[in-house]
């Protein structure tokens, strides 16, 4: 049985030698501490597996059937003492790791500024950290820098030991935003957002890629995150500045439309509205956003009004289809409202922020709580910004 | 059921049972029912849960007060309701052994349940005729579906009731058939109880929403 | 033919549909057809169609249903099989600019088939198919509660088996992965029918798990010996009774995710879509609801398994047997606690996520005090190596790997990095194959010789078992590596060549399991050639302790001429020890079931109707419902479902067995 153990532990081996384990040796904080917490369970665990395991091999040999030397006790099943360590010692050891787990799902919530650049360096409150948002599109991932104006496709830049605050949402089905150098990843779901921040500490060019299951395109929806110095960023910002075009609605409408292993492209200019558009899924005109539809809701619906205020559905992604025994695909229409007449930008007005301290003994209180009003178990729901 | 005592070894323990009878016909029948009942119980948790949580997305389209006509609904459940008993009194009947009475009431409970039924489909009918389809929006896909289901099922027990009228009817009321009507008694005490929080849950807390 | 014509008949099936243009799926078919036709033919041949139908098709007997979940289980194991040989072969060559040899609309079915068919119709049926064939021998029982119930459940599980492995040649399989989460598996992004094959094949097939569970449920609390409290059930019993408890408090919510799916895809309505205030999300939280609670009652009956091997071929009574009940049934509970870790990357918050987390860590105290008690059951034992013996020490050291990064899983920042990396496939393929096949297999030798009449022969049993195990650790070691390089899973090319190295090391071991399993069909060929040779005859091959070695190998039709009255645990090893003679003389005519045709034939309609559901064609559909719902009502006017067995036939049985006993000293 032996043989099954080095057989088992050769690949760990090899693993500690070399090759790019990018997990274990992460260039951002965020996932370096992610990467402690792995080690930690792990030999907090093997305190009880190596034990058990070597029991196994032990008494299978010792009190194999040839062995006539070897005590055989066949009426003994009941020892209290033993029962109790058999029960309490796997409990301490999930004692330790729930009190470790409890305090790092707090302290490593990807909702949650991050309190330092890296061990032994705190944030420089003085500095605003780098938005980005994150659209993760049929099969592509596109990047918007709305404090820059500049937007690209499947190429993401960010400068060294800044934190960056990711809002993340998708265009139809459900991805996963990572990029296992920089920091754990979260879904990308349509009609929703999440958010990550991070910060990366070593300059560099690190893989990037959706790691939830999209569809046909899936394998090739990756892209490159560059790691840069400062000067070096503000150099990346001005060559995209410089490759003009611009992303509006419509440019966004065609680049929605599915494909595969896209080239980086990259706009001089785009629409500062794009990005709200697109996670209240209404980029489309005439189509009512999300968050509007959610303070309708939130105020009892329309009424009877509200019945017929469908349109036919006449743009797809795909293709107009529906189901075999329903009426035709329709939509929500938009209303006009005094301050938003259809189609235009409507004042950025953003649900009021959960302030409510974390809980947890010997947690600081974070700078900016996340938002945290929605639903228990269903995860964050877009802000409400009608 | 005695437990022969093998007689070659008298005080020795006993290792077989000599003298058997088997279980009765349906032994484990009612425990069976029950479990089957439990499970159909979290079909209709797992839909009231979906309505729960969808039930407050109205897509900007109607809301439960816009919809729902609580008349009707209380009329509907007083049908039910009603339905249960004179099943009930199916039941008392059929341990008199009167089997005319029997199946009088259990017509009676038909009755009052095709009524509960062509209520409901009416209902349905007014609101996707009005505009308000389960496609319109998610609180209207979760209130057809758990609604629905419950007629479904009201539905499945009105075709196991004509059955059983008609072994009843053929075969008497049998062992067998008391089995089958105490079954179908618990099936259809069950869907009240839904039904119960189906008026609650839905119209009632729907309409104060 | 008028189109509109064609489509009310066939609905969307065409010649389009067959897939003509794969050569891998034609040539598939080309095989999977002459081996067919092979097998009818010999039947035909042989005159063995009736034999089929009677004895074994329309049979009530819980071991011959046993048996057949068992076949179903083994076979559809080929096929699951093949998937992951595709899919390795794939992952193996796709570097460097290769496209590899599967194009992404086959590759994607392959791993989602992979998933649903390893799951629902080779782990169910062979963890099913051992409740079916074990649990009733070991309570003294005669048959289940529900006999006809249970003919029905299995071909219930065989309809869901027909329509995956129709999509194969008709039409397609779904390309969303073996959850199918919405909004890629919704009509808009999946207008095809894979889905729909999808959702019918586990409808159907989760009503025969559903109602088999409730069958057991029954059997296990009514129908126990004299004797038999609670607390002296065997363990597998008591895993068997956990995991039906499961399956019942589980399945109606797979049920119910389904059908809502479906009135998505079908109908229209607005759950799980993006738009209309459908939660997407609420899909992923009630599918593992019922997913991971499947996770245990896959496990739970391994588990209880590798109790009864392990306190057998030590010779020993299974140490701490109140403490591994308990431990099993708060398994039970907490499997219904934990869904969430199965997505902790959405974006609940912290406190939920941990909540979760640590509730999926206290799972690991019960787990590991069973480890604890087969360990101190091995303990001052004469532990027997048999194949049985083996699964289970191999079984021991890989399981505990498993649980190891299954709970580094459950924690949330570690998950963030290691969620739908290949480390997480390497993780559930070490605790599934780990535990639930290596538990099976365990079983299937351990049990084997009690269903048949003769051993498994030893010799392809033990190079089965080794090349099971090398190849399992060759085909996961690396996939936990490549995980450790945040390589993610379903990805069908490659850019970096430096992890091709990996693959190829994870597609050998994937061959050695491939050997493993023709050498397990070899050892039951060679078994079967010898089994005149490695005839069991006295019914206690290996010298257990429960009920099941008390009968004859295979037990006659009514399992017991007598019914047992028991008095400790371990009650066959009681009754050996106190000099127990096996009653000789006093037979009584026996009352049993009767075969009945009715289950099959709802099944074939069920099937029918899920396949005119998947292509709409409607008419196929409701003709096949209403015939469901005749053929149902009119098997409740049968009142006579069950027949003596005559005394003469009991003393026949009986004294054949007594001289093979008397012989066999």
């Amino acid at each position: 049985m032996s043989r099954l153990k080095i057989l088992a532990l050769l690949p760990l081996a090899v693993a500690l030698s070399g090759c790019n384990y990018v997990v274990l040796a992460p260039a951002g904080d965020i996932a370096a501490q992610q990467r402690d917490l792995v080690i930690i369970s792990t030999v907090l665990m093997l305190l009880i597996v190596v034990p058990v395991m070597a029991l196994t091999v032990l008494f299978a040999w010792r009190y194999r059937q040839s062995n006539t030397s070897a005590r055989y006790e066949p009426e003994w099943d009941h020892s209290t003492s033993l029962e109790l360590v058999i029960w309490s010692a796997p409990l301490l050891i999930i004692v330790c790791l729930g009190a470790l787990t409890w305090m790092g799902t707090h302290l490593l919530d990807p909702y949650r500024n991050i309190g330092r650049i890296h061990a032994d360096r705190a944030v420089d409150q003085s500095k605003a950290p780098l938005v980005v948002d994150v659209v993760a599109l049929d099969w592509k991932w596109l990047f918007i820098y709305p404090d820059y104006g500049i937007a690209t496709v499947n190429e993401l830049a960010a400068p060294i030991d800044r934190p960056i605050n990711f809002h993340i949402t998708a265009s139809s089905v459900m991805n996963s935003f990572y990029i296992p150098a920089l920091a754990g990843q979260i879904y990308a779901m349509p009609g929703m957002e999440t958010s990550l921040h991070a910060v990366i500490n070593h300059a560099g060019v690190y893989k990037g890629f959706s790691a939830n299951y999209s569809g046909a395109g899936f394998s090739g929806m990756h892209f490159n995150f560059h790691g840069l110095d400062d000067k070096g960023f503000d150099a990346w910002i001005a060559s995209a500045k410089s490759a003009g075009g611009s992303l509006g609605r419509t440019e966004y409408l065609q680049l929605e439309k599915p494909s595969q292993n896209e080239p980086v492209r990259r706009w001089g200019t785009i629409d500062s509205d794009l990005y709200r558009l697109i996670l209240n899924m209404c980029v489309e005109t005439g189509k009512m956003c999300q968050s509007e539809m959610m303070a309708i809701d939130a105020k009892g619906g329309l009424g009877h009004e509200g019945m017929n205020n469908t349109l036919p559905l006449a743009y797809d992604k795909y293709a107009r289809r529906g189901s075999p025994l329903a009426p035709e695909p329709t939509f929500v229409a938009g209303t006009c409202t005094p301050d938003a007449p259809q189609g235009k930008t409507t004042a950025s007005i953003t649900a009021p922020i959960d302030t409510a301290p974390l809980l947890g003994a010997g947690l600081k209180r974070p700078t900016f709580a996340p938002l945290k009003s929605s639903s228990f178990f269903l995860g964050q729901r877009p802000k409400s910004d009608s | 059921m005695t437990i022969a005592v093998n007689p070659s070894q008298a005080g020795e323990p006993v290792f077989y049972l000599a003298d058997e009878h088997p279980h009765p016909e349906g032994y484990s029948t009612s425990l069976g029912f029950w479990i089957y009942l439990m499970s159909d119980c979290l079909i209709f948790a797992m839909l009231f849960a979906t309505f729960g949580v969808l039930g407050a997305n109205y897509a900007a389209g109607p809301a439960p007060k816009d919809l729902f006509e609580l008349p009707l609904v209380a009329v509907n459940t007083s049908m039910l309701l009603l339905s249960s008993i004179t099943y009930g009194f199916a039941m008392l009947t059929m341990q008199q052994n009167k089997i005319a009475q029997t199946q009088m009431w259990l017509a009676i409970t038909g009755l009052f349940g095709l009524a509960f039924i062509g209520i409901e489909l009416s209902e349905f009918a007014h609101m996707i005729h009005e505009g308000a389809t389960p496609q319109r929006s998610a609180f209207l896909s979760a209130f057809f579906t758990l609604v629905g289901t419950h007629g479904l099922h009201v539905s499945c027990g009105l075709i196991w009731l004509v059955t059983l009228m008609v072994q009843v009817w053929k075969f008497g009321l049998i062992e067998a058939n008391r089995r089958r009507l105490m079954c179908l008694s618990m099936f259809w005490h069950f869907l009240d109880v839904v039904w119960i929080g189906v008026f609650t849950f839905v119209y009632l807390l729907g309409v104060l929403r | 033919m008028s189109p509109d014509f064609l489509k009310l008949i066939f609905g969307r099936l065409g010649l389009d549909s067959l897939p003509l243009h794969e050569p891998i799926l034609v040539g598939t078919f080309a095989m999977v057809a002459l081996g067919g036709i092979t097998l009818l033919a010999g039947l035909t041949y042989f005159r063995l169609w009736g034999y089929l139908w009677r004895e074994w098709f329309t049979t009530v007997d819980h071991k011959r249903i046993g048996i057949m979940y068992m076949i179903l289980g083994i076979v559809m194991l080929l096929r699951g099989f093949a998937d992951a040989l595709m899919m390795r072969a794939q992952q193996a060559l796709a570097f460097g600019g290769s496209d590899g040899f599967l194009p992404s609309h086959h590759y994607d079915q392959v791993f989602t088939a992979h998933g649903v068919i390893m799951i629902f119709f080779v782990a169910m049926p062979l963890v099913t198919g051992l409740m079916n064939y074990v649990v009733p021998l070991q309570i003294g029982a005669r048959d289940v509660s529900f006999p006809f119930l249970n003919n029905f459940s299995f071909w219930m599980t065989v309809g869901g088996a027909v329509l995956v492995m129709a999509s194969l040649f008709i039409g397609e399989f779904a390309r969303t992965g073996w959850l199918a989460y919405p909004p890629l598996s919704n009509i808009g992004y999946s207008p095809d029918v894979g889905v729909d094959y999808y959702i019918w094949a586990l409808q159907v097939a989760g009503v025969g798990t559903t109602l088999s569970g409730i069958n057991l449920i029954c059997t296990i609390v009514k129908l126990r010996c004299p004797g038999m409290t609670m607390m002296k059930m065997p363990v597998f019993t008591w895993t068997s009774l956990c995991t039906n408890v499961l399956i019942v408090a589980s399945f109606p919510v797979l049920t119910v995710v389904l059908a809502l799916l479906s009135l998505d895809r079908y109908v229209g309505t607005n759950f799980f879509t993006n738009d209309f205030g459908g939660s997407p999300m609420m899909y992923v939280n009630l599918i593992w609801i019922w997913g991971h609670p499947e996770v245990y009652i896959l496990v739970l009956p391994a588990f209880g398994i590798f109790s009864e091997v392990t306190s057998t071929f030590s010779g020993k009574r299974l140490f701490g047997y109140t403490s591994m009940v308990y431990a099993t049934v708060v398994i039970t509970i907490l499997s219904y606690l934990v869904w969430l870790h199965h997505f902790f990357t959405m974006g609940s918050g912290a406190s939920v996520n941990s909540f979760f987390g640590i509730t999926t860590m206290i799972i690991s105290i019960p787990t590991g005090a069973k480890m604890f008690n087969w360990l101190f059951t091995m303990y001052r034992g004469r532990i027997r190596f048999e194949l049985p013996m083996m699964w289970t020490i191999a079984f021991m050291l890989t399981f505990v790997l498993g649980g190891m990064t299954g709970v580094l899983l459950a924690v949330p920042p570690a998950d963030f990095v290691l969620h739908n990396s290949l480390f997480l496939i390497a993780h559930f393929h070490n605790v599934i194959i780990g535990g639930v096949v290596f538990g099976a297999f365990a079983g299937i030798n351990y049990w084997f010789p009690k269903a048949f009449g003769f051993n498994l022969d030893v010799f392809w049993g033990k190079l089965s078992f080794w090349f099971w195990v090398v190849g399992f650790y060759l085909a996961f070691m690396p996939l936990y590596v490549l995980g450790l390089m945040g390589v993610t899973r379903r990805l069908r090319v490659f850019d970096d060549p430096s992890l091709q190295i990996w693959f190829v090391i994870a597609a050998i071991g994937a061959g050695l399991v491939f050997l493993g399993i023709l050498s397990m069909l070899m050892q039951f060929a060679v078994s079967f050639l010898k089994r005149e040779q490695l005839k069991d005859v006295t019914g206690d091959p290996w010298d257990a302790r429960t009920l099941e070695w008390a009968t004859s190998s295979p037990p006659p039709d009514y399992n017991f001429a007598f019914t047992p009255v028991v008095h400790d645990n371990d009650a066959w090893w009681d009754m050996k020890k106190r000099g127990y003679q096996r009653p000789l003389t006093g037979f009584k005519p026996i009352h049993m079931p009767s075969s009945t045709g009715t289950g099959i034939i709802l099944a074939g309609f069920a099937t029918a109707m899920g396949f005119g559901l998947i292509w709409y064609i409607w008419w196929l559909a409701a003709a096949s419902f209403f015939a469901m719902l005749a053929v149902g009502i009119g098997h409740t006017f049968n009142y006579h479902r069950d027949f003596d067995i005559p005394a003469d036939d009991v003393v026949r049985a009986e004294d054949a067995r007594t001289k093979l006993l008397v012989g066999a000293k």
